[in-house]
């Protein structure tokens, strides 16, 4: 028996060649895993959406989840290096470095 | 019905320490062990309703703090993952525990040779490493300039607060390395077996009655004459 799991078993990471809208769809449903949204209110995000320093709830160990969460369902390891202002500012902003950290392989 | 029970401390003192008793019911006496830090606090409401819905089943069920958790008077820097495990034990013995509910991080506590279910089982490197990252992201708000490698070395090395949590040399070792018991005889509840996201990854603690309820009959169906079709 596997004892050790990730946080969600129900999403297979996806790879490089997934569809961005794919990508979209997951890293929306994650979003809303993590803040509580319907599904509805996550589709509604654009580009422009504010994020870390926007939405109250985003703390520190709200954004660390968050960033676990996407390895584990995204399947890529996120750095030290990788996490700045800019990747976490925006709904466009998170959604580029995760398709770029596929892209990566 | 709230009440204590008596924790015994290194050189014979003890620590009454919180317990949350749910139910009398005759068909299981079942311990709860909650994830440790944030994610404790973020389901101990989930985790009451997950014990009511067990009440219905005749279930009774045990919900303790242990020295420096929750409401405890004891300093979690002092505490080690050896001295939680055995008063885990302890508290199983008080409680007459025939089952266990192990979940996220509270697996690392699961006394040997339990019956019951892990739930979203979490090691202790990937719990350690998500408060890391937290604390990184916290320190880069204030200017702290601090990668994840010294905020280890310091953990390992004097003890380390992560996103408020103090945490002393001896516990963030026995974090660093520890493991679910491979050996256990023990199911899992997966997160699909729940039916719905996990609340540990909410921002704010949150609560789901149907979630509660699926869980509740996870458990209750895998005990005998449990009563399940009768309530």
């Amino acid at each position: 028996m596997s004892i050790e799991r990730a946080h969600n078993e129900e999403f297979d990471a996806i790879d490089a060649n997934t569809d961005v809208a794919d990508i979209d769809g997951e890293l929306k449903s994650i979003i809303a895993d993590v803040l509580g949204l319907d599904t509805d209110t996550a589709a509604e995000f654009t580009q422009e959406t504010g994020l870390f320093g926007h939405l109250p709830e985003l703390d520190s160990m709200a954004v660390a989840g968050l960033l676990t969460e996407m390895e584990d369902r995204l399947g890529f390891i996120i750095e030290d290096d990788d996490v700045d202002g800019e990747m976490l500012e925006t709904y466009g902003g998170l959604l580029e470095f995760a398709q770029s950290k596929l892209a990566e392989g | 019905m709230i009440a204590t029970w008596t924790c015994p401390l290194a050189d014979s003192a003890v620590s009454e320490e919180l317990l949350v008793t749910i139910g009398d019911g005759s068909n299981a006496s079942l311990l709860i062990i909650p994830p440790l830090f944030a994610e404790h606090n973020l389901m101990r409401r989930q985790l009451l309703l997950i014990m009511r819905a067990l009440e219905s089943f005749d279930i009774a069920t045990h919900l303790p703090d242990l020295p420096g958790w929750n409401e405890s008077t004891q300093p979690l820097h002092e505490q080690s993952l050896a001295c939680w495990r055995s008063m885990m034990e302890e508290v199983a013995r008080q409680v007459e525990a025939s089952h266990v509910l192990a979940v996220r991080s509270g697996a690392l506590l699961v006394p040997d040779k339990c019956e019951g279910w892990l739930y979203a089982p979490q090691s202790g490197v990937k719990l350690i490493r998500g408060m890391v990252r937290a604390q990184g992201i916290s320190n880069r708000e204030a200017g702290v300039d601090l990668s994840s490698e010294e905020m280890m070395e310091n953990g390992r090395n004097q003890g380390i607060t992560l996103a408020g949590w103090e945490i002393g040399a001896q516990l963030f070792r026995d974090l660093e390395g520890a493991e679910v018991n491979a050996t256990l005889d023990i199911s899992e509840i997966t997160q699909e077996d729940a039916g719905s996201p996990g609340l540990w990854l909410r921002a704010e603690p949150d609560e789901n009655t149907q979630q509660a309820i699926q869980i509740a009959e996870i458990i209750a169906q895998a005990i005998p004459d449990n009563g399940v079709g009768e309530t």
